[in-house]
């Protein structure tokens, strides 16, 4: 297990690597001068080349690659070219948002979807599994947004139990943090506990098939201890997956939730990197997302082999 | 006095609850006593399962229901208990065995623990104690180092391990009725008789009444007291063993007699020393590597060394235990693998190591029938499109291959109207022919036959190994018949390969090496063979000296 971790880890260098180079070149082959496009069309003679300076561009294309990694290695992502701001400090700033509602939402998924969808299976057929799957359309059909501003509406507007926008840290107390959560947790929740309580059931309708869930029938075992213990482990490789996947996603995709509640996250830094050509936070965010799902998958794959003894790497 | 501790009484199991659904038992009525054995026969679909999982009260809900008469267990009733004391019977007074060690058991829990989990539910034992019954019962199973099998995971084990858990956990609470439905079909034959004799010791010890399903009339002659022949869901007859054996009074019961493969050879075809080889191997060899976690390489020689000829109009088969080689050889010879050294000549031309191009010209002269007629047809095409499709693959117009594939339906005994239709509305023995054809289709010289009538039922199995003789017969291709079963070898092959662990144990004459084997391992293979006392198909016991004679057993235990 150790020497297959570290193969993972090794190998997962070249990826990056690979994703690096992208990345650096993304800024390199633009169309253009990168100095002018950054310094933008006022720009002087003299601002220009202290940019081109400054990024290192009147190097040899290969000196600039290594110089920028080796930077990257240090932590040194560069400073933003709108604000003037360490990139690393900017996302650090950021990142405390996305992560909890990614957390919260994927934690409250799994707490709905995983039942619904054992259940389904369980009564496969009938009137309840007709709901959750109607429930599992539903999610997927209508947009976060408008199950964002729906909630609003409701919670927000017309019962007024919760704050319409906003986030506070939870090292300001859990209190502020909780109300503030709730929202953001069940507009983006929504599409995973359709996308999760779908994959479960149709895991589990499979599993329920299989001759050892007759054996522990036959056992005399209770439905109970038939569905958790025998068929819902073998159930949850392909459920692990989805939730692995689905979690990489909403840290990357979570732009539309923190727009409409209006969260300073990682989602509407990257989109205003993009909008304002901020070249260095781009490149940042592309790095992490990707690492991101290099961990994801990782992550995965050991729970694999936790789930499963016949998985052996 | 023996107690009855079963009795089924006018079963009628139906399709849903409406008046005129469909019946899957129709008025079945069976006793099992105490210390019995009890044989249910039967091909696929006549009812022996859907028998035994009534008895169980495991039937799907709503999907099949009792409607008439009654199961009585012990002298209560199932059929009206409820879902809470049916489970208290489970385990406690009926338990069951199923056919497929591989799955029955939960692959993600240590087998130690899913028979824990039997005592769990059913008794207040503590930990210390269950674990001690427990460990005291695989013992009693005969499984080796049950300290270490405790621990294990299923796919650690073999099957034969795996089936003696599955008996240590159906027999640990002492039930009255244990229900073995197709126990020893997914086994070898030496894992086979092992087993059977396992149930039949531990019933003597418990005086356990046991339901036994089975398609084999082997094992039946090994295991019945008493033998009840289904069919289309009516019981058509009981009957002791030997009054079955030998006096069956139903027609139906005749023809299934008749149609088990005698163990004695067929008559040998005329020698054809001047017939050409149309396939030989040379110390052909497959070695797999594994790397191990520390970057080890491990070896394993799937075949060695294995040397065959094959004549034209001769059928040669490979029999054997499973692991012993015999697919892998035949898919080697079809170049399906790789071989890792050694040589493959196929009608004179070596294709060993032709690269996938150079081989797509002689890949026509062999074809394979596989043993999943349910798995080797593609779903979504018609049979017309499976048939025609290798000859229009090797430039042969569509009408062209659609009129060679009629005319091969022919040929296989199927109607014409087969061709637009989708193999889902064949039966088994029907979806085999349609594979022959296909095969067939490309003109070969060479057939390979792998297991290719072990899943189908005794009569039906009977016709397709009638096909394929006849067509060897009419066309006069070479046959390669991969089989474990010594029954069909004899039947079917003019020549015998014996091989144990990738490599050739004996070769010769079918009627040479069936009747009269040399080395040891045959022998066992041999001796093996469940039923070979009995010459079924002319309902007698051989004489002895051929085999061991039927077998004597006294019934009354713990009366």
């Amino acid at each position: 297990m150790l020497g297959y971790l570290i193969r993972r880890i090794l190998a997962a260098i070249p990826v990056m690597g690979v994703v690096a180079l992208v990345v650096f070149l993304l800024l390199r082959l633009t169309p253009g001068d990168p100095a002018a496009i950054i310094a933008g069309d006022l720009a002087t003679p003299e601002q220009l080349e202290r940019i081109r300076t400054s990024l290192g561009l009147n190097e040899p294309l290969h000196t600039q690659f290594f110089t920028w990694i080796w930077r990257i290695l240090q932590g040194d992502f560069g400073v933003s070219l709108i604000s003037q701001v360490s990139v690393i400090k900017m996302i650090g700033q950021r990142i405390e948002p996305t992560i909890s509602i990614a957390l919260s939402t994927i934690t409250v998924a799994i707490l709905i979807a995983v039942p619904l969808g054992v259940i389904a299976a369980w009564k496969h057929g009938t009137w309840i599994d007709r709901v959750v799957m109607s429930l599992s359309v539903l999610g997927f059909s209508v947009p976060v947004f408008v199950v964002g501003y729906v909630l609003i509406q409701i919670f927000a507007i017309e019962f007024r139990w919760l704050p319409v926008q906003g986030f506070r840290s939870i090292t300001g107390g859990f209190g502020p943090f909780f109300e503030r959560a709730i929202l953001p947790t069940m507009a983006l929740s929504f599409i995973y506990i359709a996308l999760i309580a779908r994959i479960t059931r149709a895991s589990m309708l499979e599993v329920l098939g299989e001759d050892y869930v007759r054996t522990a029938r036959a056992k005399g075992i209770g439905e109970a201890g038939v569905l958790m213990r025998h068929a819902l482990r073998n159930a949850a490789v392909p459920v692990i997956t989805v939730i692995g996947t689905g979690f990489a996603l909403l840290i990357s995709g979570v732009v539309v939730t923190e727009s409409v509640f209006n969260i300073p996250g990682i989602g509407r830094l990257t989109v205003d990197a993009v909008l304002a050509r901020d070249y260095p936070v781009i490149q940042a965010m592309i790095l992490l997302t990707s690492g991101l799902y290099v961990t994801v998958n990782l992550v995965i794959d050991l729970a694999y082999t936790l789930l499963d003894p016949r998985i052996r790497y | 006095m023996i107690g009855k501790v079963v009795e089924i009484n006018n079963l009628v199991v139906s399709v849903g609850t409406q008046p005129d659904a469909s019946k899957i038992l129709d008025n079945v009525s069976l006793q099992v006593s105490e210390g019995e054995t009890l044989c249910l026969v039967g091909e696929s679909g006549s009812g022996k399962s859907v028998t035994s999982l009534t008895i169980m009260g495991l039937l799907p809900k709503k999907i099949l229901v009792p409607t008439h008469g009654s199961v009585r267990l012990a002298g209560e009733e199932i059929l009206t208990a409820t879902d809470r004391h049916l489970r208290s019977l489970r385990a406690t007074t009926m338990a069951m065995i199923f056919q497929e060690p591989m799955t029955a058991l939960n692959p993600v829990v240590p087998v130690g623990k899913q028979i824990d989990e039997v005592l769990r539910t059913h008794t207040s034992l503590d930990a210390r104690s269950r674990r001690k019954r427990i460990l005291e019962m695989m013992e009693q199973v005969r499984l080796p180092d049950v300290e270490r099998i405790f621990a294990s995971y299923p796919h650690r084990l073999s099957g034969g391990q795996r089936q003696r858990i599955m008996i240590a956990m159906a027999l640990v609470l002492e039930p009255k009725l244990l229900i073995a439905d197709e126990p020893t079909t997914a086994l070898d034959v030496t894992t086979q008789k092992q087993i059977l004799s396992l149930i039949r010791d531990l019933q003597k010890d418990h005086g356990t009444a046991v339901l036994f399903i089975t398609h084999d009339m082997g094992v039946v002659a090994e295991i019945a007291d008493r033998v009840a022949v289904m069919r289309y869901g009516h019981v058509v007859e009981t009957g002791s063993l030997d009054a079955i054996l030998r006096t069956p009074t139903q027609d139906y019961t005749r023809n299934l007699l008749s149609a088990v493969p005698s163990l004695v050879p067929r008559a040998a075809r005329p020698a054809t020393a001047s017939a050409p080889v149309v396939l030989d191997t040379s110390e052909l060899t497959k070695v797999y590597r594994e790397r191990s976690m520390l970057g080890k390489v491990r070896e394993v020689a799937a075949a060695q060394d294995v040397t065959l000829t094959l004549h034209k109009g001769r059928t040669l088969g490979i029999v054997g235990e499973s692991g012993s080689g015999k697919s892998t050889v035949a898919r080697c010879i079809l170049r399906l693998i790789d071989p890792t050294s050694g040589g493959i000549r196929l009608i004179g031309r070596e294709i060993s190591f032709l690269s996938r191009n150079l081989l797509r010209p002689h890949r026509k002269h062999i074809q394979i029938i596989f043993q999943d007629p349910y798995r080797s047809l593609n779903p979504r095409l018609t049979v017309g499109e499976t048939i025609a499709e290798g000859p229009v693959n090797y430039g042969m117009p569509k009408a062209d291959a659609l009129k060679r594939a009629r005319e091969l339906l022919e040929l296989v005994d199927l109607p014409p109207d087969a061709i637009t239709r989708y193999p889902h509305q064949f039966s088994g023995g029907q979806r085999q022919r349609i594979a022959i054809a296909r095969a067939l289709a490309m003109d070969p010289d060479v057939l390979v036959a792998d297991e290719a009538v072990s899943a189908l039922d005794v009569s039906v199995q009977a016709q397709v190994l009638q096909l394929l003789d006849d067509i060897q017969t009419r066309l006069g291709i070479a046959l390669l018949f991969i089989t474990h079963d010594l029954r069909v070898a004899a039947q079917i092959c003019d020549d015998v390969i014996v091989m144990q662990h990738g490599r050739i144990v004996e070769q010769g004459p079918a009627g040479d090496i069936l009747t009269s084997p040399k080395q040891a391992y045959t022998q066992q293979l041999l001796e093996a063979a469940p039923g070979r006392g009995w010459d079924f198909a002319n309902f007698r016991p051989l004489a002895t000296g051929m085999a061991a004679p039927a077998k004597t057993r006294d019934i009354a235990l713990n009366s």
